[in-house]
Protein backbone atom coordinates (compact mmCIF):
# COMPACT_ATOMS: atom_id res chain seq x y z
CA UNK A 1 0.00 0.00 0.00
CA UNK A 2 1.03 3.55 -0.53
CA UNK A 3 -0.07 6.68 1.35
CA UNK A 4 -0.19 9.52 -0.76
CA UNK A 5 -0.65 13.05 1.63
CA UNK A 6 -3.26 15.69 0.81
CA UNK A 7 -1.55 18.50 1.84
CA UNK A 8 0.14 20.61 0.05
CA UNK A 9 1.32 20.35 -3.76
CA UNK A 10 1.64 16.57 -3.83
CA UNK A 11 -1.64 16.34 -4.25
CA UNK A 12 -2.63 14.99 -7.94
CA UNK A 13 -4.38 16.94 -10.19
CA UNK A 14 -6.71 14.33 -11.25
CA UNK A 15 -7.29 13.77 -7.31
CA UNK A 16 -8.15 17.05 -6.97
CA UNK A 17 -10.83 17.52 -9.77
CA UNK A 18 -12.74 14.55 -9.09
CA UNK A 19 -13.49 16.34 -6.10
CA UNK A 20 -13.87 19.63 -6.73
CA UNK A 21 -15.92 19.19 -9.70
CA UNK A 22 -17.92 16.67 -8.81
CA UNK A 23 -18.09 17.17 -4.99
CA UNK A 24 -18.49 20.13 -2.61
CA UNK A 25 -21.74 21.46 -1.63
CA UNK A 26 -23.60 22.24 -4.83
CA UNK A 27 -25.21 25.91 -4.61
CA UNK A 28 -26.79 27.89 -7.18
CA UNK A 29 -25.00 30.65 -6.77
CA UNK A 30 -25.10 34.35 -8.93
CA UNK A 31 -22.51 32.05 -10.78
CA UNK A 32 -21.81 28.31 -10.62
CA UNK A 33 -20.11 25.75 -12.54
CA UNK A 34 -22.66 24.07 -14.53
CA UNK A 35 -22.51 20.29 -15.98
CA UNK A 36 -21.74 21.81 -18.96
CA UNK A 37 -18.59 23.61 -17.64
CA UNK A 38 -17.81 20.78 -15.93
CA UNK A 39 -18.12 18.85 -19.51
CA UNK A 40 -15.65 21.60 -20.68
CA UNK A 41 -12.80 20.92 -18.16
CA UNK A 42 -13.10 17.47 -19.33
CA UNK A 43 -12.99 18.48 -22.94
CA UNK A 44 -9.43 20.59 -21.57
CA UNK A 45 -8.99 17.45 -20.12
CA UNK A 46 -8.59 15.15 -23.31
CA UNK A 47 -6.92 17.87 -25.42
CA UNK A 48 -4.10 17.82 -22.71
CA UNK A 49 -4.60 13.29 -23.34
CA UNK A 50 -4.18 14.00 -26.82
CA UNK A 51 -1.30 16.14 -27.25
CA UNK A 52 0.73 14.26 -24.42
CA UNK A 53 -0.27 11.20 -26.62
CA UNK A 54 1.18 13.11 -29.50
CA UNK A 55 4.36 14.40 -27.98
CA UNK A 56 5.24 10.15 -27.01
CA UNK A 57 4.48 9.32 -30.51
CA UNK A 58 7.26 12.11 -32.04
CA UNK B 1 -17.11 47.41 -3.42
CA UNK B 2 -18.89 47.05 -7.32
CA UNK B 3 -15.72 46.01 -9.12
CA UNK B 4 -15.60 42.71 -6.84
CA UNK B 5 -17.82 39.63 -6.61
CA UNK B 6 -17.46 36.88 -3.80
CA UNK B 7 -15.68 33.75 -3.87
CA UNK B 8 -17.55 30.83 -1.56
CA UNK B 9 -15.11 28.31 -0.40
CA UNK B 10 -16.59 26.21 2.49
CA UNK B 11 -19.39 26.69 5.31
CA UNK B 12 -18.22 26.23 8.98
CA UNK B 13 -19.61 26.96 12.47
CA UNK B 14 -19.81 30.80 13.03
CA UNK B 15 -16.95 30.16 15.31
CA UNK B 16 -14.81 29.99 12.38
CA UNK B 17 -14.62 33.37 12.32
CA UNK B 18 -12.25 33.88 15.06
CA UNK B 19 -9.80 30.81 13.50
CA UNK B 20 -6.74 31.47 12.87
CA UNK B 21 -6.42 29.16 10.03
CA UNK B 22 -8.10 31.99 7.82
CA UNK B 23 -5.62 34.16 8.04
CA UNK B 24 -2.51 32.45 6.95
CA UNK B 25 -4.27 31.55 3.69
CA UNK B 26 -5.10 33.46 0.73
CA UNK B 27 -7.98 32.99 -1.36
CA UNK B 28 -7.75 32.93 -5.74
CA UNK B 29 -6.36 35.90 -7.08
CA UNK B 30 -4.68 36.45 -3.70
CA UNK B 31 -7.15 38.35 -2.18
CA UNK B 32 -7.49 37.59 1.49
CA UNK B 33 -9.99 35.61 3.22
CA UNK B 34 -12.47 36.52 5.61
CA UNK B 35 -15.89 35.19 7.30
CA UNK B 36 -19.66 36.08 6.72
CA UNK B 37 -21.26 34.88 9.83
CA UNK B 38 -25.47 34.35 9.62
CA UNK B 39 -26.89 32.74 13.06
CA UNK B 40 -24.69 29.57 13.98
CA UNK B 41 -22.96 29.40 10.38
CA UNK B 42 -19.81 31.07 8.56
CA UNK B 43 -19.04 31.01 5.37
CA UNK B 44 -15.50 31.29 4.15
CA UNK B 45 -15.20 34.04 1.11
CA UNK B 46 -12.69 36.16 -0.67
CA UNK B 47 -13.64 39.05 -2.90
CA UNK B 48 -12.43 38.30 -6.50
CA UNK B 49 -12.04 41.15 -9.31
CA UNK B 50 -15.72 40.88 -11.00
CA UNK B 51 -14.80 40.50 -14.47
CA UNK B 52 -12.47 37.90 -13.76
CA UNK B 53 -14.85 35.58 -12.52
CA UNK B 54 -17.96 36.92 -14.88
CA UNK B 55 -20.04 33.64 -16.20
CA UNK B 56 -18.20 34.59 -19.74
CA UNK B 57 -14.77 34.72 -18.50
CA UNK B 58 -15.02 31.67 -16.28
CA UNK B 59 -16.44 29.61 -19.04
CA UNK B 60 -13.81 30.71 -20.89
CA UNK B 61 -11.42 30.14 -18.05
CA UNK B 62 -12.20 26.03 -17.83
CA UNK B 63 -10.70 25.68 -21.05
CA UNK B 64 -7.11 26.66 -19.84
CA UNK B 65 -6.07 24.04 -17.73
CA UNK B 66 -3.40 25.71 -16.40
CA UNK B 67 -5.89 28.03 -14.69
CA UNK B 68 -8.07 25.20 -13.49
CA UNK B 69 -5.52 23.95 -12.15
CA UNK B 70 -4.28 27.01 -10.18
CA UNK B 71 -7.77 27.54 -9.03
CA UNK B 72 -8.10 23.95 -7.96
CA UNK B 73 -5.04 24.13 -6.04
CA UNK B 74 -5.95 26.85 -4.58
CA UNK B 75 -9.44 26.21 -3.67
CA UNK B 76 -8.00 23.24 -1.85
CA UNK B 77 -5.37 24.86 -0.09
CA UNK B 78 -8.23 27.12 1.63
CA UNK B 79 -10.36 24.52 2.40
CA UNK B 80 -7.92 21.50 3.77
CA UNK B 81 -6.29 24.44 6.04
CA UNK B 82 -9.75 24.96 7.55
CA UNK B 83 -10.24 21.48 7.64
CA UNK B 84 -7.53 20.55 9.89
CA UNK B 85 -9.11 22.46 12.89
CA UNK B 86 -12.55 23.01 11.86
CA UNK B 87 -15.80 21.05 10.66
CA UNK B 88 -16.43 22.64 7.30
CA UNK B 89 -18.52 21.78 4.22
CA UNK B 90 -16.30 23.01 1.05
CA UNK B 91 -18.47 24.19 -1.85
CA UNK B 92 -18.36 23.16 -5.25
CA UNK B 93 -15.13 24.87 -6.82
CA UNK B 94 -16.02 28.64 -8.57
CA UNK B 95 -19.19 28.83 -6.52
CA UNK B 96 -19.47 32.98 -6.79
CA UNK B 97 -21.95 35.80 -5.43
CA UNK B 98 -22.17 39.00 -6.69
CA UNK B 99 -22.62 40.54 -3.30
CA UNK B 100 -22.35 39.62 0.21
CA UNK B 101 -25.90 39.33 0.81
CA UNK B 102 -26.44 37.03 -1.56
CA UNK B 103 -24.53 34.54 0.55
CA UNK B 104 -26.20 35.81 3.76
CA UNK B 105 -29.46 34.47 2.62
CA UNK B 106 -28.05 31.68 1.66
CA UNK B 107 -27.27 31.05 5.02
CA UNK B 108 -30.65 31.76 6.48
CA UNK B 109 -32.68 30.18 4.02
CA UNK B 110 -30.91 26.86 3.83
CA UNK B 111 -29.52 27.09 7.58
CA UNK B 112 -30.98 23.78 8.57
CA UNK B 113 -29.69 21.92 5.13
CA UNK B 114 -26.37 23.11 5.87
CA UNK B 115 -26.14 22.61 9.66
CA UNK B 116 -27.07 19.09 9.17
CA UNK B 117 -24.48 18.71 6.69
CA UNK B 118 -21.71 20.23 9.00
CA UNK B 119 -23.15 17.60 11.73
CA UNK B 120 -22.61 14.78 9.32
CA UNK B 121 -19.13 15.44 8.88
CA UNK B 122 -18.17 16.33 11.95
CA UNK B 123 -15.36 14.65 13.76
CA UNK B 124 -14.89 12.79 10.27
CA UNK B 125 -12.87 12.95 7.37
CA UNK B 126 -12.43 11.39 3.60
CA UNK B 127 -10.07 8.96 2.55
CA UNK B 128 -9.80 7.97 -0.83
CA UNK B 129 -8.76 4.49 -1.82
CA UNK B 130 -7.81 3.72 -5.38
CA UNK B 131 -6.93 0.45 -6.87
CA UNK B 132 -5.02 -0.68 -9.82
CA UNK B 133 -4.38 -3.98 -11.38
CA UNK B 134 -0.52 -4.82 -11.05
CA UNK B 135 1.17 -5.25 -13.78
CA UNK B 136 1.75 -8.67 -15.44
CA UNK B 137 5.04 -10.04 -15.54
CA UNK B 138 5.04 -10.89 -19.49
CA UNK B 139 7.99 -13.01 -19.10
CA UNK B 140 6.24 -15.59 -16.96
CA UNK B 141 3.47 -16.13 -18.94
CA UNK B 142 3.37 -19.69 -20.63
CA UNK B 143 4.10 -19.45 -24.17
CA UNK B 144 1.21 -21.16 -26.37
CA UNK B 145 3.83 -23.81 -28.22
CA UNK B 146 3.42 -23.26 -32.14
CA UNK B 147 1.69 -26.60 -33.05
CA UNK B 148 3.72 -27.97 -36.62
CA UNK B 149 0.60 -27.20 -38.25
CA UNK B 150 0.27 -23.33 -38.22
CA UNK B 151 2.21 -20.75 -39.91
CA UNK B 152 4.20 -18.72 -37.91
CA UNK B 153 1.96 -16.08 -38.50
CA UNK B 154 -1.11 -18.30 -36.96
CA UNK B 155 0.86 -18.88 -34.31
CA UNK B 156 1.61 -15.63 -33.48
CA UNK B 157 -2.01 -14.41 -33.78
CA UNK B 158 -3.01 -17.06 -31.69
CA UNK B 159 -1.28 -16.20 -28.99
CA UNK B 160 -1.78 -12.23 -29.30
CA UNK B 161 -5.32 -14.11 -28.28
CA UNK B 162 -4.34 -16.04 -25.79
CA UNK B 163 -2.45 -12.88 -24.01
CA UNK B 164 -5.73 -10.83 -24.87
CA UNK B 165 -8.01 -12.89 -23.50
CA UNK B 166 -6.07 -13.88 -20.07
CA UNK B 167 -5.92 -10.40 -19.56
CA UNK B 168 -9.09 -9.87 -19.93
CA UNK B 169 -10.00 -12.31 -18.02
CA UNK B 170 -7.62 -10.94 -14.72
CA UNK B 171 -9.24 -7.65 -15.59
CA UNK B 172 -12.35 -8.76 -14.58
CA UNK B 173 -11.52 -10.98 -11.98
CA UNK B 174 -9.66 -7.88 -10.55
CA UNK B 175 -12.25 -5.54 -10.48
CA UNK B 176 -14.80 -8.06 -8.76
CA UNK B 177 -11.80 -8.33 -6.09
CA UNK B 178 -12.22 -4.31 -6.00
CA UNK B 179 -15.60 -4.27 -5.40
CA UNK B 180 -15.67 -7.02 -2.49
CA UNK B 181 -12.90 -4.78 -1.26
CA UNK B 182 -15.14 -1.30 -1.58
CA UNK B 183 -17.77 -3.19 0.45
CA UNK B 184 -15.52 -3.98 2.58
CA UNK B 185 -14.59 -0.41 3.46
CA UNK B 186 -17.89 0.87 2.85
CA UNK B 187 -19.02 -1.15 5.94
CA UNK B 188 -16.52 0.91 8.49
CA UNK B 189 -17.43 4.05 6.97
CA UNK B 190 -20.18 6.16 7.45
CA UNK B 191 -20.77 6.78 4.24
CA UNK B 192 -19.22 5.90 0.83
CA UNK B 193 -19.14 7.67 -2.84
CA UNK B 194 -17.65 5.65 -6.21
CA UNK B 195 -15.75 7.72 -8.63
CA UNK B 196 -15.26 6.68 -12.41
CA UNK B 197 -11.58 5.08 -12.85
CA UNK B 198 -9.29 7.81 -13.80
CA UNK B 199 -7.46 7.97 -17.72
CA UNK B 200 -4.19 6.43 -17.07
CA UNK B 201 -2.77 9.10 -19.23
CA UNK B 202 -3.73 11.57 -16.11
CA UNK B 203 -2.49 9.32 -13.11
CA UNK B 204 0.77 8.33 -15.39
CA UNK B 205 0.25 5.00 -14.27
CA UNK B 206 0.06 1.96 -16.98
CA UNK B 207 -2.05 -0.03 -14.80
CA UNK B 208 -5.22 0.20 -15.32
CA UNK B 209 -7.78 1.80 -11.94
CA UNK B 210 -10.50 -0.73 -10.74
CA UNK B 211 -11.34 1.12 -8.04
CA UNK B 212 -11.48 4.45 -7.24
CA UNK B 213 -13.56 5.32 -4.08
CA UNK B 214 -14.01 7.66 -1.19
CA UNK B 215 -15.01 6.84 1.89
CA UNK B 216 -15.68 9.23 5.47
CA UNK B 217 -14.84 7.72 8.45
CA UNK B 218 -14.11 8.50 12.01
CA UNK B 219 -10.69 8.23 13.53
CA UNK B 220 -10.73 4.36 14.37
CA UNK B 221 -12.56 4.45 10.99
CA UNK B 222 -9.47 5.78 9.18
CA UNK B 223 -7.69 3.57 11.54
CA UNK B 224 -9.30 0.43 10.60
CA UNK B 225 -9.43 1.29 6.74
CA UNK B 226 -5.56 1.68 6.93
CA UNK B 227 -5.11 -1.61 8.28
CA UNK B 228 -7.77 -2.95 5.50
CA UNK B 229 -5.94 -1.69 2.93
CA UNK B 230 -2.96 -2.64 4.05
CA UNK B 231 -3.71 -6.55 4.23
CA UNK B 232 -5.52 -6.35 0.60
CA UNK B 233 -3.93 -8.46 -1.65
CA UNK B 234 -0.71 -7.40 -3.30
CA UNK B 235 -2.07 -8.20 -7.47
CA UNK B 236 -4.40 -4.92 -6.47
CA UNK B 237 -2.10 -2.06 -5.82
CA UNK B 238 -3.82 -0.13 -3.38
CA UNK B 239 -2.92 3.65 -2.78
CA UNK B 240 -5.03 5.19 -0.04
CA UNK B 241 -5.04 9.75 0.12
CA UNK B 242 -6.14 11.10 2.78
CA UNK B 243 -7.10 12.92 5.29
CA UNK B 244 -9.00 14.67 2.87
CA UNK B 245 -12.00 18.23 4.01
CA UNK B 246 -15.08 16.03 3.07
CA UNK B 247 -15.81 17.24 -0.33
CA UNK B 248 -17.32 13.68 -1.58
CA UNK B 249 -19.92 14.23 1.46
CA UNK B 250 -21.49 17.52 1.57
CA UNK B 251 -23.75 16.81 -1.39
CA UNK B 252 -26.50 18.94 -1.30
CA UNK B 253 -29.03 19.31 -4.41
CA UNK B 254 -29.59 22.63 -6.07
CA UNK B 255 -33.29 23.91 -5.37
Amino acid sequence: MTLATTRTDDVALVDLLDRLLAGGVVITGDLTISLADVELVHISLRALISSVDKLIEQ
Amino acid sequence: MNDHSVYLYAIGDAALADSDALAYSTGVEAGPLRTIVEGPLAAVVASVDRNQFSEQSLHAHLEDLEWVEKLARTHHEVVDRIAQNHSIAPVRMATVYLTDDGIRELLQSRCSELAATLDRVRGRSEWGVKGYAAPVDEASTPERDASSSDTPGTSYLMRRRAQRDRSAHRRERLATVAEKLHEEFAALAVDSRVYPPQDPRLTGRRDEMVLNAAYLVDEAGAALLARLVDAAPEELQLELTGPWAPYSFTNLEAT
